[in-house]
């Protein structure tokens, strides 16, 4: 049974283990009461000379103690490392809302609709294809239809460029040429489409820049008709522009193309109810497009009776100001920081 | 091309809303770009006669007018114009009136008068563009009378057109009707013009000689008798001014008109100012002078055609404008009137050449009629008989070359596999008979003869255009092809946007400055020159193709630096222009740069960039190569060289440059060409497999000569560690006491790991000697102790 003396002594040695203030006081007081002057040894090195019943008895006694002095260390010892770990992460606490800023970069504006456009036509079946900014007139004109003094070629201000022959060598009014390079480089059937900068001799407004970016399309293949230029550009325009947003085709005239088409879509902005960005028509003009004109086969060298095609193209950079409501395409240009970081 | 509805329906009864008649023109591809409903709106606007002009007491761009409006007394007006003169009939918009416009009209005060209603111009009553005054009603017109009523005016639609280069037809108000009745399925019909011929035969008193046939296909001359200029009728006035022409007396009024009815351009000579009425028709002798209509003297060119008289005397060049010398006049009687189809080229030429574009040589170049020649000579001379004139019978009549008119075999086939439709011979033929096209069937095809107002269509595509025209580009099926072709990114395509998104992804936005510029800007930072010029430029300032990135992105610096923007980090990814090497053919090399410009930052953010993107690449073995080059900073610059190959250039930018454009900070630069780059071995990126074992550490530094880059010794250190060495860094660089001067010390570490063992200490000190032996022995370098 236990003794006076070792209740006594559990009660002092428990409020000590409790009440130490650090862990260096406790691990003193934890030596000092299961050390081997403490009370706590002694009882235990007096079960020796007791009769075996009052040892089982005072030898159960003796262990209740030592593990209350144990779990009340532990306890304590747990207590004090908690609190000295939140103190040492206290010390290092931030405020994060203080962080000092990051910025990302910004893709141009150009770049972004000129990605946006190439993936839903690559997701169309379409390579990208690219090709020279200043081109030969053979390339820009002459085998698009547009012979020498052709009158249609009042179409495109045209800046010349100083190299070979007078009048032969040009920044490309239109990426067309492109399409004739496509063509003379492979065989049908193409399915691409060709992005790039583009130039025109134009001074500069809100609505026209020198400098600006098209996008192209060409299909050639056995069987290709005006249905599926107008099943292509459909599908294009939901992929692009949304659900809601359809596309139609009215007659109009390019020498690279018969029949030819001006290609318009549902207005963005009140989806065709009509308003001031559609003039109240509820369609906003997009690009022209139509059938690849026998003219232009024969200048590469295709049979135009056992292939026919398409070809479409419009203008990157208004199409993508409309949408972002930037109503002055110069602002494009500009290469002002604060512009920049809008998009 | 602007049509009046009463217009359109003198020649086919067009019915029903006007906005659906719209809609029809749009789908044939006669867009409307505008449409107005005149006449309409008017209630309120009479007559009034001007009784006094007084000049206002306290304003200058105001006068005060007396007018009568029908019930005698004087009533006081403001007005804004001043053409008026006192006993004018003008139209005046009475108290209450609600104009077209929706402005109502009420008694105000302006600058202490009272203004009792509002005096129109002909744009406030939606008759037409003129806005420079009043209109004048014509003489007589008795006060109070409704304006509609003085005017004869009736509602009427007006719509403006826009016409495609590939329809000549619809240049005409007669044109626009066919195409637009058989669209609606109404009959079509020219009226015959009523003329009485009276007088001594034409063929007697005029002659034509047509010398040059490839000039004119056809030419036609009658003579009108009785002719005295005054004014047209109020009727045609305003049908020419509302169609956008401006009337000028009786026989330039009638000209015009039948012009804009019929689609045919004619012109008229006083027959008594040309000798012996002879004309010739011929191409001009480069140099030969003439002074035009409009009094100026302008020089001719081969090219240009001219209408000659007997005495081989240039008095109109052919299709663009006739000559002063001939010209009708107030005491003109006799009238030789010419209808002529010119050849169309020439004319387009011609009159780009002479800056002469009219809305007579708009229609030649298209292509005329040359079988609408006798219609509008008999209509001319019906229109002006009203005014007394009469045609005298007989006309002169030469042809030259004209278009075949041969039929074209249009294929039903192929009409279907161009539209994707599934039409048959007489859908096609239903399509295209009603505008004109005689159709003659071949077993399933169709021989189709164009008609002659369709210069623009000779082959089986154009006439299969027509065909898709009329059955409707609504009404064309669609299908999506199936492409046979894997859609694809190139190589080059991919690597672009992963480049773009990496210099995003470090804070660097992307400019897009023009490629055209002055040739000084390019001089001005160094930039290559000579560089690739503009023969016609807009302006100087875009006058050379640029041949380094440079000068745009400085540029862009420069402007936000002039807004107070600082610290901006820019790339841009594009083409430089450079003359073409000697046998290389005319076009320019466009190699593809990157460069960055870092506003604020130095030449070691610059280089860190670069190692982004050789790590991007994987780019083996990229070389700094100090050095010098115009435009960047002279000490702060490296040469990028890729084995051996210089690929571009890395540092900052030359702070006299940045001075000079406003730029006050540093900035870091990097010039890529892209092209150089990727055409050596670059991407290869096998597999290591990942060492389990512990690695070994060893630090060393190097006193070095300034001579010497960093990179140099990191090579020469990698080289000589051996296969052990997985990685080397340079970690510090310290200069001043105890390294020397004109020394640096660059401390780098080491690190030795092998893939199968542990290694032990006696192999890391073989490769440390090895290490300090080989860039001690191979630079200008000393160990620190």
């Amino acid at each position: 049974m236990i003794t006076e003396d070792l209740r006594r002594f559990e009660v002092d040695a428990l409020g000590r283990l409790r009440a130490a203030a650090d862990l260096d006081e406790l691990r003193s007081v934890e030596a000092e009461v299961s050390g081997k002057r403490s009370p706590l040894a002694e009882a235990k090195r007096a079960l020796g000379g007791l009769d075996p019943e009052a040892r089982k008895e005072a030898g159960r006694a003796v262990n209740e103690v030592r593990q209350a002095l144990q779990a009340a260390a532990d306890a304590r010892r747990a207590e004090l490392e908690g609190a000295a770990r939140r103190a040492t992460l206290e010390a290092e606490r931030l405020d994060l809302s203080e962080h000092p800023r990051r910025r990302s970069g910004h893709l141009h504006l150009v770049t972004q609709a000129r990605d946006h456009l190439e993936d839903v036509f690559v997701g169309m079946g379409f390579t990208v294809a690219e090709g020279p900014q200043v081109e030969t007139d053979f390339y820009n004109f002459e085998a698009l239809n547009l012979p020498a003094a052709h009158p249609a070629r009042g179409m495109w201000d045209t800046l010349y460029v100083d190299l070979g022959e007078p009048g032969t060598v040009l920044l490309r009014t239109h990426t067309s040429p492109v399409q004739i390079r496509v063509m003379q480089a492979t065989e049908p059937p193409i399915y691409s489409v060709m992005p790039g900068r583009v130039y025109r001799r134009d001074t500069a407004d809100a609505s026209h820049t020198p400098v600006f970016h098209q996008i192209e399309g060409l299909v050639v293949d056995r069987g290709i008709s005006f249905a599926d230029l107008g099943g292509t550009l459909e599908a294009f325009t939901t992929a692009y522009f949304g659900r809601d947003i359809r596309s139609r085709l009215r007659p109009s005239y390019f020498p690279f193309t018969e029949p030819s088409a001006e290609y318009d879509i549902t207005c963005v902005f009140c989806r065709g109810d009509g308003c001031r960005s559609c003039g109240g028509t509820g369609w906003l003009e997009l690009g022209g497009c139509g059938m690849v004109h026998p003219n232009v086969f024969a200048a590469v060298g295709y049979d135009p009776e056992e292939w026919t095609g398409f070809a479409f193209g419009f203008g990157i950079d208004r199409m993508t100001a409309q949408r972002h409501g930037v109503d002055d395409l110069r602002e494009l240009f500009s290469n002002d920081a604060r512009f920049l970081e809008q998009f | 091309m602007k049509v009046l509805l009463s217009w359109l329906r003198e020649f086919a009864p067009f019915e029903g809303d006007p906005a659906a008649l719209g809609d029809e023109m749009s789908d044939l591809g006669m867009a409307v770009e505008s449409m107005e409903r005149i006449g309409e709106g008017l209630d309120g606007i009479v007559a009034a006669r001007v009784l006094d002009l007084r000049s206002h007491p306290k304003a200058d761009r105001i006068q005060l007018v007396d007018v009568d409006a029908g019930d005698g007394e004087a009533l006081q007006i403001c007005c804004g114009a001043f053409n008026m003169a006192v006993g004018d009939v003008v139209p005046l918009a009475t108290l209450g009136t609600t104009m077209p416009d929706g402005l109502e009209i009420a008694r105000r005060k302006l600058r202490g008068e009272w203004s009792n209603g509002m005096l129109c111009s002909g744009r406030e009553l939606r008759l037409g563009d003129d806005h420079e005054g009043i209109l004048v009603l014509p003489e007589g017109t008795a006060p109070g009378t409704p304006v509609t009523d003085a005017l004869g005016l009736q509602a009427d639609v007006l719509w403006d057109l826009e016409i495609n280069p590939n329809r000549p037809d619809a240049m005409s108000v007669a044109g626009v009707a066919r195409d637009l009745a058989a669209r609606v399925g109404v009959p079509f019909a020219l009226p015959a013009p009523r003329v009485d011929e009276v007088g001594a035969d034409a063929a007697g008193r005029c002659s034509v000689e047509l010398v040059d046939p490839d000039l004119c296909g056809r030419f036609l001359a009658r003579v009108l008798d009785g002719v005295a200029v005054g004014s047209s009728p109020a009727w045609m006035q305003q049908r020419l001014t509302l169609l956008g022409m401006r009337p000028v007396n009786s026989v330039v009024d009638v000209s015009n008109y039948v012009m804009l009815e019929l689609g045919q351009p004619n012109h008229t000579y006083d027959l008594d100012r040309v000798p012996g009425g002879r004309l010739r028709v011929r191409w001009a002798r480069p140099g030969e002078r003439i002074t035009t209509l409009d009094d100026v003297e302008r020089e001719l060119a081969e090219g240009d055609g001219v209408i000659a008289d007997g005495e081989d005397r240039p008095i109109g060049i052919a299709g663009v404008m006739g000559g002063a010398s001939t010209e009708i006049g107030p005491d003109t009687t006799a009238v030789l009137l010419e209808m002529a189809w010119w050849d169309p080229m020439t004319i387009a030429r011609s009159s780009r050449r002479l800056g002469l574009r009219s809305e007579a040589s708009m229609r030649f170049e298209r292509g005329a009629d040359p079988e609408a020649v006798e219609r509008a000579a008999l209509r001319f001379a019906e229109l002006l008989g009203a005014d007394g004139a009469t045609l005298a019978p007989g006309s002169v009549d030469v042809r030259g070359a004209l278009p075949s008119r041969a039929p074209v075999r249009v294929r039903t086939s192929r009409v279907n596999l161009l539209l994707g439709t599934e039409l048959a011979v007489d859908d096609v033929r239903g399509a295209i008979e009603p505008i004109g096209f005689a159709c003659e069937p071949v077993a399933d095809d169709l021989d189709v003869v164009v008609p002659s107002w369709r210069y623009d269509t000779a082959t089986e595509t154009d006439v299969i255009e027509e065909v898709a025209r009329h059955v409707g580009y609504a009404a064309l099926p669609t299908r999506r092809p199936t492409s046979p072709v894997t859609g694809s990114l190139s190589e080059r395509q991919r690597l672009r946007r992963r480049l773009r998104s990496l210099l995003a992804g470090l804070g660097l936005s992307e400019a897009m400055p023009s490629p055209l510029l002055a040739p000084e800007d390019l001089a001005r930072v160094g930039a290559p020159t000579p560089p690739v010029l503009l023969t016609n430029p807009m302006a100087a300032e875009e006058s050379a193709l640029r041949t380094s990135l440079r000068p745009g992105l400085l540029g862009a610096l420069a402007h936000n630096a002039a807004h107070q923007i600082t610290g901006v980090r820019l790339f841009e990814l594009g083409t430089v222009f450079l003359p073409p090497l000697p046998g290389a053919g005319p076009l320019p090399a466009e190699p593809e740069h990157l460069a960055v410009v870092l506003g604020g930052e130095d030449a070691h953010a610059a280089a860190g960039v670069l190692d982004v993107l050789v790590e991007a690449l994987a780019v083996p073995g990229v070389d700094l190569v100090t050095d010098e080059v115009p435009g960047l900073h002279p000490t702060r610059c490296a040469r990028i060289e890729v084995a051996g190959q210089g690929v571009g250039w890395v540092g900052e930018l030359d702070p006299d440059v940045l001075a000079a454009a406003g730029v006050g900070e540093r900035a870091g630069w990097l010039e890529v060409d892209l092209d150089r780059l990727l055409a050596q071995p670059h991407g290869e990126r096998s597999y290591r497999r990942v060492s389990r074992f512990p690695a070994s550490d060893v630090d060393l530094a190097f006193a070095v000569d300034e001579g010497t880059s960093a990179v140099a010794v990191e090579r020469t250190v990698a080289t000589a560690a051996g296969d052990l060495l997985e990685s080397v860094a340079l970690f510090d660089v310290y200069r001043g006491a105890g390294v020397g001067d004109g020394r640096r010390s660059l401390a780098y570490r080491l690190r030795f790991r092998a893939d199968d063992r542990t290694l032990t200490d006696a192999e890391v000190a073989e490769a440390r000697a090895a290490v300090i032996d080989a860039v001690t022995s191979t630079h200008p370098a000393e160990l620190r102790g």
